[in-house]
């Protein structure tokens, strides 16, 4: 192996990532390498030693970059989930993550872009707070998204007179997410007056910045959300279930007459035939029209788009 | 020497990097800089605030663009929608030449987020110089490659790291932003003389130059953007000026961020190698 015409570039390049992306043990580098010799054997095959440091301890050094980079990235891209769970279990969490979802963008923007749903995979990392866990890291990449979406011109209100209700189909800003949540998580984060310093790129070596937050835990609360961006800031908007359907069904790529339909079908379930039904009927058609003129001055909606069933958990 | 073709020909002076920590700072009261480097993958997103800043920034202020994942060395595929992007950027902020490290990153498509040294091989040069004369052709703009701090040395290298850097941009005839800081970084972890590598790299395809602080560790140098520029850099930065004249000057800052006074400040000290060199040269005219 030390031969230098027969390590290649790529080779090189495997067996140095394969080592610095190997977790920590004690933040140390781990001294045993997967086939149980040391590490310090496999760093030599590669890796130069000189009069201050190993093989080993050269190598260590990036292996410690790595993580320390990836960690405090995730750290500051979920600040909410960090003190929700205490450092501890959070580093334990995400050491987990990035062995099995490793970046495969070139942006730390998307590192976190599995992260709710490997919550769900392994719930016994956050047990027994998984369902919590899960919903503010839901939230959290929410905001991501919501920070740096595309933003598309929304229709004007003079473009939804020649709308047709019945077959047009509205799309909505790309930065716009809907969620269903058990925890008041949206009261939870804004608890931790947590500005919104989203990860990003430098050139600079990082030195671990362990952060400490208190927080009370999140009420258990039914809430329907809203994340979206209103003057390039990120904002919650609490929906209550009817807006949240129509609105789920509107991104889902239903018609507006279908959107409306679906909803008053739904509520006609649960109402008898009766005055009190019309009545009901009929203020559920205001209170849609309502909405529908809210969201409209929010921007959230654009003509032809494709369906963007990721804006929408569950 | 210091407007040439890897440069757009530009004398832009000294400036600093284009922090968070420092938007509001420079958005309200418009300091007079003279210029400003973003480091372009924080800017690649398809709207909200961050282009929001860097277009109200654009009419104040020039922009040079300088990014961390090129990955020049990688034998990963270029990301062509990466590269898209990167075009499309360099078309809004109107740089005149953008700037990248020659190091690798990825590997398989796993990235590190990292910049990591390369082995200075000749598989290696042929490599590296390959894909900066794609990503130069593509971009159509000049592109610059930084010398990466270093923590580790590659049995299998067949040159110095000087040789290397020589070869690479003589070989996809590329400019240069040369890091006195990572020099000096390298130099000491790796035990070899600053000025050596200073001596023998091609001067005249430099188009930019680093300066930044480090942290002196245990047993060796840490490359971590947080600290004031070191007095020892200094000298190598005053000799690198009266080796090449006037050039386009930059200090990074990208940890424990003070004021944006502080950073400027700090910057500005360059004037006064600067102002030493050309002293001389119009004594000596």
């Amino acid at each position: 192996m030390s031969n230098k015409s027969t390590i290649g570039l790529h080779k090189l390049q495997s067996l140095m990532a394969n080592a610095i992306m190997r977790p920590l043990h004690n933040d140390d580098m781990q001294g045993i390498w997967i086939d149980g010799s040391p590490t310090s054997e496999y760093a030599a095959q590669f890796i130069k030693p000189n009069k201050k440091l190993t093989s080993f301890e050269r190598l260590e050094i990036y292996n410690k970059q790595y993580w320390y980079r990836l960690l405090d990235s995730l750290q500051e891209d979920f600040a909410g989930l960090n003190a929700f769970l205490g450092h501890m279990r959070f580093d334990a969490l995400i050491i987990a993550y990035l062995n099995r979802y490793p970046s495969h963008s070139y942006t730390l923007r998307d590192l976190g872009q599995n992260l709710p749903d490997f919550i769900r995979e392994e719930t016994h990392l956050t047990a027994p707070d998984s369902q919590c866990a899960y919903e503010i890291a839901l939230l959290e990449w929410a905001e991501i998204k919501a920070f740096d979406a595309l933003a598309i011109t929304p229709l004007s209100t003079d473009s939804v007179k020649i709308i047709s209700p019945t077959e047009t189909i509205l799309s909505t800003q790309p930065y716009l997410t809907l969620l269903e949540l058990h925890y008041a998580i949206d009261d939870f984060l804004l608890q931790l007056n947590k500005e919104h310093n989203q990860s990003v790129e430098s050139n600079g070596v990082s030195c671990r910045t362990i952060r400490f937050i208190k927080a009370a835990r999140p009420k258990e609360q039914h809430i329907y959300l809203a994340v979206h961006r209103l003057n390039n800031t990120v904002y919650y908007k609490r929906l209550d279930k009817n807006q949240f359907l129509l609105l789920g069904s509107l991104m889902a790529g239903k018609t507006l007459v279908q959107a409306c339909s679906e909803l008053i079908d739904k509520k006609k379930d649960n109402n008898t035939r009766n005055d009190t039904g019309i009545q009901n009927q009929q203020k559920l058609i205001s209170k849609i029209n309502n909405s529908f003129a809210t969201w409209m001055e929010l921007g959230w909606f654009t003509k032809y788009g494709g369906r963007q069933n990721d804006q929408i958990h569950p | 020497m210091p407007a040439n073709k890897f440069n757009g020909f530009t004398n832009l002076g000294i400036g600093i990097g284009l922090r968070t920590a420092h938007y509001q700072k420079i958005l309200d009261d418009k300091p007079p800089i003279d210029w400003l480097e973003i480091i372009s993958e924080n800017y690649m997103v398809d709207g909200g605030k961050p282009l929001e800043i860097l277009d109200i920034v654009l009419e104040h202020y020039p922009i040079v663009q300088h990014g961390v994942s090129l990955y020049l060395g990688s034998t990963d595929p270029l990301n062509k929608e990466y590269l898209k992007k990167l075009k499309a950027l360099t078309q809004r902020t109107k740089a005149p030449f953008l700037s990248d490290h020659l190091c690798w990153g990825s590997v398989d498509g796993t990235f590190s987020h990292d910049l990591l040294p390369m082995p200075y091989t000749f598989e290696a040069v042929i490599h590296a110089a390959e894909r900066i004369k794609a990503v130069q052709d593509f971009l159509e703009i000049p592109v610059c490659i930084e010398n990466v701090s270093s923590y580790a040395e590659f049995l299998a290298s067949e040159m110095s790291e000087w040789q290397f850097l020589s070869e690479v941009s003589e070989r996809a005839d590329c400019g240069i932003l040369l890091d006195v800081n990572n020099i000096f970084v390298s130099a000491s972890n790796h035990d070899f003389n600053p000025y050596d590598y200073l001596h023998n790299i091609p001067l005249n395809r430099v188009a930019q130059i680093h300066i930044a602080g480090h942290s002196q560790l245990k047993k060796y140098l840490l490359d971590t953007h947080d600290a004031p520029v070191r007095d020892e850099v200094w000298q190598l930065y005053g000799h690198t000026i009266e080796l090449i004249g006037k050039t386009n000057t930059l200090l990074e800052w990208d940890a424990n961020i003070p004021s944006f006074e502080t950073v400027h400040l700090e910057a500005l000290k360059a004037n006064r190698f600067i102002e030493a060199v050309e002293n001389q040269l119009s004594k000596s005219a």
